[in-house]
């Protein structure tokens, strides 16, 4: 039900999975950093709604700290291609996300109480998991540019350990 | 090579007297706790200084919980003896060590 993000994400990693992968498949650092920053929004938009809608403390409290996160991993993202004259370029990975991410806010949005609660936190564990996998077999091997790859790594570590939180939020909810 | 001897002899030295507590520096940079295991001993302080744009905690189960904002420094004052692991709430794939003798 809350699939359709992570799916969109998996179609990618499947398509540089499936050999042999042509090179025009490989997304360029603009499109990566387009990805990256769709990928950080797209989990601002759902802890803004949590926020909103959640009366459970933990579930607010872990929506806060996605919120803070991926605003800071954001800008920095925005300074580095200000900084290397980079113009991120929407593509058609950025795209899905964003249709398939706007399609789960509204059944999101339809859902109360402790439905609602588990629904965003089950689909942010399974979220953060898809773009784990995203940005550990795409694009971070894809990115050719040193500072963007390394921007990529920590980012993967904030992921991770949002993933991580998200379960033990998860946990909490049974 | 002479301020470092320098500066641990003096570390040894504080560290041998009663009554001196010393301040334990741990670095967190990328997610990354530095040095991942420290040695302390009760009274002493470990103090986080946090280079990211990410707050974080240094949180012990069942224990203490320091905040540590975004560059900024976070502390801790050791009251008792043993190992401890502690890790980050935000990011619990972080994670440190402390081994606290009396």
């Amino acid at each position: 039900m809350f699939t359709r993000p992570t799916a969109a994400l998996a179609a990618l990693f499947f398509v540089s999975a499936a050999p042999p992968a042509p090179a025009a498949e490989k997304p360029t650092d603009p499109q990566i950093a387009h990805i990256a920053y769709t990928a950080g929004s797209i989990d601002i938009e759902a802890a803004k709604l949590a926020i909103k809608k959640s009366k459970n403390k933990e579930v607010v409290d872990f929506a806060k700290d996605m919120e803070r996160d991926h605003e800071a991993v954001n800008n920095q993202a925005l300074d580095l291609v200000k900084k290397l004259k980079v113009t991120p370029e929407d593509n058609d990975t950025s795209k899905a996300l964003a249709k398939a991410a706007k399609e789960e806010r509204a059944k999101l949005a339809k859902l109360k109480g402790a439905d609602f609660d588990k629904a965003y936190i089950e689909n942010e564990v399974a979220y953060h998991k898809q773009v784990d996998a995203a940005l550990e077999t795409l694009l971070i091997p894809s990115a050719s540019n040193a500072e963007l790859k390394s921007l990529l790594e920590t980012g993967l570590k904030i992921f991770q350990g949002h993933e991580q939180h998200a379960e033990h939020v998860a946990g909490m909810l049974k | 090579m002479r301020p470092p001897l320098l500066g641990s002899a003096l570390a040894l030295a504080l560290g041998a007297s009663p009554g001196f507590a010393a301040t334990i520096e741990v670095t967190i940079d990328k997610l990354v706790f530095s040095p991942a295991s420290v040695q302390a001993k009760v009274g002493d302080t470990i103090e986080w200084t946090n280079r990211d744009v990410y707050a974080h905690t240094a949180t012990v189960k069942g224990g203490w919980d320091v905040m540590i904002p975004a560059k900024s420094k976070g502390r801790v004052t050791l009251k008792t003896a043993g190992a401890v692991d502690y890790f980050c709430r935000f990011h619990p794939n972080m994670k440190g060590r402390i081994e606290v003798t009396p």
